[in-house]
């Protein structure tokens, strides 16, 4: 099985930023449009290399998601990126009729996901579009784990047709997928073989997965770790066999525990096959201000988390349970 | 009920033509367009009367005049001028105006708001009943997809095609609408036509006492609308201001146009007329049998 390494670091927003280039080198019927943050989402090398198909909507970003409706319906493929705060709730009715109920094929970046947004604090920091984005019909949502997977994510969302979200963040994480590593919307990947526990993971928090497993390996317990970047469509067969191999979850992501990942794994797993999940996330607060690395400590998104939590998960598998825990309850790393 | 009324329930077969007319000549369709509305509610049972009755002049200039270019036979057709209904709640007026053009059987009306029908109470796309451009409802959106449509058409394909949007005067009380037409002024759409249905009712009452919009024209001017005001069941007047738009495009004005169209709610009923409280239902059988009384004896 191919092993995975520490390639260096770099945002996945640039990754989305390099994708939308070789999108418009593609397709000449690629729009972007801007909302005035574009050097920080990075629509702004789009902007600078094919500025006739650029269309600055400024602040408002209800209306740049109707237009962007508006272009699709007119057979061009728009991109329209913001702040996930601003570009998936801010305008979540125009992205549920405008955009998923008339199938328009618009394609949305959202930026500034999770809480190691840092300083800005907790207006700027979305944790909460995932949950929403996956209940609309019609609607592809993806959350690449680094640079190189953000750059293929965006492409796959620009050749394929409806409407579809890709979340990135802004702070540099770690880099381990490379230019041959496979991409699919719909299909998880797993980086780890293991049927001892799962860890099922998204965005930065996979390769936080990856040192938990590296961890547990020490005690000899082996993990088997997903990298699940395709929120919907979800793949069920790759989650499903990993509940039945190894009869207990993790789930990790740098959003709500409620409603992502960890939902769309839980569902599957309730469905087909249940077993124990510990959901590994923000435990139903607000983010705040502070450097990432603190923030990401505080509001317990590590590797520690993931792996004691898969302590958790495997006692409860071995001896079943009788407490009654909420699912913000999230155990501790001693 | 007599025989007659019994008859004037049934839709006929009827079609018409899109070529430049006398204005005079619009004042039967938009009645037909009426009669169309009320048969098809009171089949549904629940719906819109007042908007789509106050509105049926400003469809019939629209549809009938020579305004809009399009092909019954084909509403895909690539050189068509395109229409939004922002108002979705009123769709029974765009309906009847889409079957009094030959888009599909008027029979098709009766199934308005029935299961599994293309007549959604509020358009979906998704049923591609020929004519409906997008889907639309939620207030404030329709215009903002017509911006984007304008701007597809005149800044990306370079094409003369023009795009129509028709909005209510309470759905002015949605900001979106007015970054909407903040783009379209920023954007110089003199492609794009804004239609606002000026019937100064809403669900709750008159405007002023819902939520102040006045005043609208000062507004549309303000950002940057070349505005004019018509009489809305006037056909000469209506004409007036859709030639105005086409001939700002013609001229290439780089600026948007905005027709205030001034109508009453339920116009041509009048037990409806101008009364907020025909904004959300259907009438009744007798109802509906008095108003297609009364609009038989009109033209």
């Amino acid at each position: 099985m191919k092993t995975y390494e520490l390639l260096g670091e770099k945002p996945t927003r640039f990754g989305f930023g390099e994708g939308l280039v070789a999108l418009g080198e593609r397709h000449s019927n690629v729009i972007v449009l801007g909302g005035d943050i574009t050097g920080s989402v990075l629509t702004s090398m789009f902007k600078d290399k094919f500025p006739d198909r650029f269309f600055s909507i400024g602040i408002a970003e209800q209306n740049a998601t109707t237009i962007a409706a508006g272009l699709a319906l007119s057979g061009k493929i728009p991109f329209f990126a913001s702040y996930g705060a601003f570009c998936a709730l801010r305008n979540a009715d125009q992205l549920r009729i405008s955009v998923a109920y008339n199938e328009a094929n618009v394609k949305i970046g959202g930026g500034h996901a999770g809480i190691s947004v840092g300083p800005d604090g907790a207006t700027h920091q979305v944790l909460e579009e995932v949950a929403f984005l996956r209940t609309l019909p019609n609607m592809t949502m993806l959350v690449p784990a680094d640079f190189e997977e953000a750059k293929k994510a965006t492409i796959a969302m620009g050749e394929m047709h409806g409407p579809a979200y890709i979340r990135f963040g802004r702070s540099p994480v770690p880099m381990f997928t490379t230019p041959d590593t496979p991409f699919e919307i719909g299909r998880a990947l797993v980086l780890r073989e293991g049927t001892d526990v799962a860890l099922i993971a998204c965005g930065a928090m996979v390769w936080e997965s990856m040192k938990a497993a590296d961890e547990l390996a020490k005690k000899g317990i082996q993990a088997r770790v997903i990298n699940s970047p395709s929120i919907k469509p979800f793949d069920f067969a790759t989650v499903t066999a990993a509940a039945r191999d190894c009869g207990a979850i993790v789930t990790a992501e740098e959003h709500q525990v409620h409603g992502g990942l960890g939902g769309a794994v839980a569902e599957c797993t309730a469905k087909n096959a249940p077993v124990p999940i510990e959901f590994v996330g923000v435990k139903d607060s607000f983010g705040g201000s502070g450097e990432p690395e603190e923030l990401m400590e505080k509001f317990g998104l590590t590797w520690k988390e993931i792996y004691a939590s898969a302590l958790v998960a495997m006692d409860r598998r071995d001896k079943g349970s009788s407490s009654v825990r909420a699912i913000k309850d999230v155990p501790q790393y001693q | 009920m007599d025989v007659a009324t019994k008859q004037s329930l049934d839709f006929n077969t009827t079609t018409f033509g899109n070529e430049r007319k006398d204005p005079q000549d619009l004042i039967p369709i938009a009645n037909e367009i009426r009669r169309d509305i009320i048969r098809s509610l009171v089949r549904a049972g629940s719906g819109h009367s007042g908007g789509p009755l106050g509105s049926a002049d400003i469809f019939a200039a629209l549809y009938f005049g020579g305004v809009m270019r399009y092909n019954p036979q084909d509403m895909h057709w690539d050189g068509r001028d395109r229409f939004v209904l922002s108002a979705g709640h009123m769709a029974p007026v765009l309906y009847a105006a889409l079957a009094n053009a030959g888009c599909f059987p008027k029979e098709e009306l009766g199934t308005l708001r029935k299961y599994n029908t293309r007549l959604q109470g509020h358009p979906g796309r998704d049923m591609h009943l020929p004519g409906i451009e997008t889907s639309s409802g939620s207030l404030g959106q329709g215009i903002s997809i017509a911006v984007g449509m304008a701007m597809s058409d005149k800044l990306v394909d370079g094409s003369d095609r023009r795009v129509f949007t028709l909005t209510g005067d309470g759905e002015l009380q949605e900001g979106s609408v007015w970054e909407a037409a903040m783009a379209a002024s920023h954007f110089g759409l003199d492609n794009f036509c804004w239609i606002i249905d000026n019937n100064d009712c809403q669900i709750d009452g008159r405007l002023p006492d819902v939520m102040n919009v006045y005043p609208i024209v000062d507004k549309c001017v303000a950002f940057g609308f070349d505005t004019i005001e018509v009489d809305g069941h006037d056909p000469a007047d209506l004409m007036r201001g859709f030639d105005h738009f086409l001939g700002n495009q013609a001229r290439g004005t780089g600026k948007p146009t905005a027709i205030v169209a001034k109508t009453y709610m339920g116009h041509g009923v009048s037990f409806m007329n101008d009364k907020f409280e025909w904004h959300g239902k259907p009438p009744s059988k007798d109802q509906a049998a008095e108003a297609l009384n009364e609009l038989a004896m009109m033209p």
